[in-house]
């Protein structure tokens, strides 16, 4: 029943669970079920588990010390604890920089904080995706109580200088915090050489299950826990330890670490093979975002004149799996908040698709969807009011032109 | 000497077919729910369904139900997430509630809340009726006790609490898998649940909500419960919830009396060992917990002693257990620190046998009786 066959080109929404990371926390559900703040041998052993899977996620992230972990049940709860964290801690700042295209776990927050008098400013991006940091280095001051900037956006996979961008907020003495949500297991990070006071992962990008995550906190960082309670997390993260998914998680940390290399190499050349292939076969389409500074694993094509929609409806019939926007935001019809943002003509941005690989791929699904995309789009443009016998229409702004009788 | 795991409280091993329905979402299946593509629809399939096991369980609509990452994190919710609609008032929770609802309570001061803390009787249990102050909003009586098993009258409590114009909320991780729970009739606006108390996995569990009630999100992002708590559905354990709380329904009488007929054999053993209490006896308990004092003896001497004769036990409520310090419970109940220190919480499961009672109390006899009192007192 659940079991799904064909191609997977859907990892930025979510990974697939390492088989080796399931083995890994089978354990954890049947004999060593502890708990893991219980005084007993049973809760101990889970206790000494816990610690290895921190100090994996310590290394992957180039973090100096392991208590410099917290683990929490997702990025999106590790992106709220932190900016609720830096506002409950300074509460003489009240402003918030962060960018448009940030993901609605940080966007949509902000919206909240806003209602309640705090004042957001969103740095904008060019048509690339990419950010100004002037406009940045203005913004920065002591009314700033913390920056929030991702590390590599979900829907194009561009990257931001976001240790750059702290070593900045860092001299202004305003906090940093980066979703690196996208960006870890995918590039490399090392954050005790960084001025990153915070940073958010989530256990389910990097094929470890969902319901799982981490937020990373430099020591020395003023604090203040959003799950409160228990003494857990060392009073930081209130709830029973989730143990099974925070072992498959150190597990997910170390699997990744090890495949860094292969991620940046034959997963980067899958997705530049993707990209030429479509854009050879295919007129009227163009990738969106900073193509020269992206995630390996991430290609966002915009396919003009058609509906997103409607491409991925099809691809899903042939068993291809992509995405339109992010995952979160493609029960709308509404073109993203990222490609309205980079300014992308809505006659694009309605027909974006996101392709977002991981290791499990192979080079023979690449090849299979480079042949399943074009009739797609043939197909679907034949449809289109936008477009003509071979090519758009003259006036497409006209073509949907309601006529009044 | 296989090991003896009688901490059923702090948490419950997973039940094989729990591990059985959330395997295939974790090998493969790895749809998010929130996508479009065929692989999302099966999550979302399974998502509903899971939503509607665990409202049956404690007769609720599933449209009632929002997952959050656990008990915790539902505490937290409810309690921040209420008060918010209101300008501060008094927030007004038992005395012997879990931290999470303590802490989460008196995280409200910073607000201008005012925290009130509702007395219990020597039994434990929440005195009636309640001198609530009068601008109380909000008022929290969990279900059943996780240190003692003692249950409240969490009814009659809403129904006094309902009379006031206020809401009420009842934490029922503790109850729920372990006695019938009704989520209408108890009267309360909010109940918690914690998937990992009855055989489900660790790290799931919800807020069961009064839908005209309103509720600002702990969790903000991408719109998943409703808009009630971001985060990608962790689907894997949603499913597991489910099934625990579908098999926590079918075999809740048979697990009740299995555990009332260990509890009541080891009772009845514990009571031949002098200087043994066990609290509240005669008060409506939980069929799988037994509280106790050890006279002369110090609770974590105690168990250490048990666990290296391989028993599992609990000096109270385990995410105390990194401090030792009296518990919070006992002494609300009006018992000295000296002898709260002594406590000894031994809580059933399913799992459990006359074997592993007798074990318990063979090694509890030898530990009391064989070891020169000073040794351990110190
Ligand atoms: C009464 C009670 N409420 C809440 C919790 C917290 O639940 P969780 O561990 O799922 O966060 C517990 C257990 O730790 C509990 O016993
Ligand atoms: C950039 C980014 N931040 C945050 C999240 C939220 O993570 P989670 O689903 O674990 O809450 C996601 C994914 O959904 C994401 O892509």
């Amino acid at each position: 029943m659940a079991e799904v066959e064909g191609i997977y080109l859907d990892n930025n929404a979510t990974t697939m669970v390492d088989p080796a990371i399931v083995q890994e926390m089978l354990p954890y559900f049947t004999e060593q079920f502890g708990n893991p703040s219980s005084m007993h041998n049973f809760g101990n052993k889970v206790g000494l588990a816990v610690k290895k899977a921190r100090k994996q996620v310590q290394d992957l992230l180039g973090a100096e010390f392991d208590s410099e972990i917290i683990f929490t049940s997702c990025g999106t709860e590790s992106d709220s604890t932190a900016i609720l964290s830096a506002l409950k801690a300074q509460p003489e700042r009240k402003e918030i920089i962060t960018t448009v295209v940030e993901h609605p776990a940080i966007l949509s927050l902000c919206e909240y904080l806003e209602k309640e008098g705090y004042k957001i400013h969103k740095l904008h991006v060019d048509e690339k995706g990419r950010l100004d940091l002037e406009e940045y280095e203005e913004l920065l001051d002591e009314k700033v109580a913390i920056v929030s900037v991702m590390w590599a956006n979900n829907e194009t996979g561009t990257i931001f200088p976001v240790e750059k961008m702290a070593e900045m907020a860092n001299a202004k003495g305003v906090m940093f915090h980066t979703d690196a949500v996208q960006a870890v297991g995918k590039i490399p990070i090392d954050l005790k050489n960084s001025k990153i006071d915070m940073l958010s992962l989530s256990g389910h990008k990097l094929h470890a299950p969902k319901g799982i995550g981490v937020l990373y906190l430099r020591r020395g960082v003023r604090f203040r826990p959003l799950l409160r309670g228990g003494h857990q997390e060392r009073g930081r993260r209130a709830g029973t330890e989730n143990a099974a998914s925070i072992v498959a998680l150190g597990k997910a940390t170390e699997l990744a670490g090890e495949h860094m290399p292969f991620e940046n190499t034959t997963v980067k050349a899958m997705r530049d093979r993707l990209e030429q292939g479509i854009l050879a076969a295919v007129p009227n389409c163009f990738v969106t975002g900073d193509t020269e500074n992206r995630l390996p694993n991430t290609a966002n094509i915009a396919f003009e004149y058609i509906e997103g929609e409607a491409i991925l409806m099809l691809l899903n019939k042939m068993g291809i799996a992509a995405s339109s926007g992010s995952a979160c935001t493609s029960g709308s019809l509404e073109p993203s908040h990222v490609m309205r943002a980079m300014g992308i003509p809505y006659t694009a941005a309605h027909g974006t698709i996101r392709f977002s690989f991981s290791r499990y791929n192979t080079m023979e699904e690449v090849e299979k969807v480079i042949e399943a995309v074009p009739p797609i789009v043939a197909k679907l443009r034949k449809l289109s009011p936008y477009w003509g016998e071979n090519g758009p229409v003259a006036e497409p702004e006209k073509a949907f032109a309601p006529v009044y009788a | 000497m296989m090991p003896v795991y009688l901490d059923n409280n702090a948490t419950t091993p997973l039940d094989a077919r729990v591990l059985e329905a959330m395997l295939p979402w974790l090998q493969g299946a790895h749809g998010n729910a929130s996508s479009v593509h065929q692989a999302g629809r099966y999550a979302r399939a399974a998502l509903d369904t899971a939503r509607q096991q665990v409202a049956e369980l404690v007769n609720a609509h599933p449209s009632q139900v929002i997952f959050t990452s656990g008990g915790t994190e539902a505490n937290n919710m409810i309690i921040k997430g209420t008060a918010a609609y209101y300008s501060a008032g008094t927030v007004a929770v038992s005395a012997i509630e879990h931290a999470s609802v303590l802490t989460a309570a008196d995280s409200l001061k910073r607000w201008g809340w005012q925290v009130q803390s509702l007395t219990v009787d020597a039994d434990g249990i929440v005195c009636r009726p309640l001198a609530l102050a009068a601008d109380a909003r909000l008022v929290s009586v969990m279900m059943a006790n996780n240190e003692t098993g003692v249950l409240q009258p969490v009814t009659e409590i809403a129904e006094q609490v309902r009379q006031l114009g206020a809401l009420m909320h009842t934490d029922a991780s503790q109850a729920a898998g372990k006695m019938p729970v009704d989520f209408r009739a108890s009267g309360a606006h909010f109940m918690t649940l914690s998937a990992h108390k009855f055989y489900g996995p660790q790290g799931i569990g919800a807020v069961i909500m009064d839908k005209a009630q309103e509720l600002q999100p702990l969790l903000h992002g991408g719109g998943q419960e409703k808009g009630l708590r971001g985060g990608t559905e962790n689907i894997a354990a949603i499913v597991g919830f489910g099934c625990a709380a579908a098999l926590a329904k079918a075999e809740l009488v048979e697990r009740t009396a299995h555990c009332q007929q260990l509890r009541q054999a080891l009772e009845a053993q514990l009571q031949q060992i002098s200087g043994v209490q066990i609290l509240a006896e005669t008060a409506p308990r939980l069929a799988n917990t037994v509280m106790m004092t050890v006279q002369g003896f110090r609770g974590e001497t105690v168990l250490m002693g048990l666990d290296r004769k391989g028993i599992a036990a609990s000096s109270g409520s385990a995410c105390h257990s990194e401090h030792v310090e009296p518990s919070h419970v006992l002494l609300a109940m009006g018992i000295t620190p000296d002898a709260a220190l002594s406590a000894i919480r031994i809580s059933l499961g399913k799992q459990n046998t006359v074997a592993d009672v007798d074990q318990l109390v063979a090694a509890l006899t030898q530990l009391i009786a064989g070891v020169p009192q000073v040794a351990l007192a110190s």
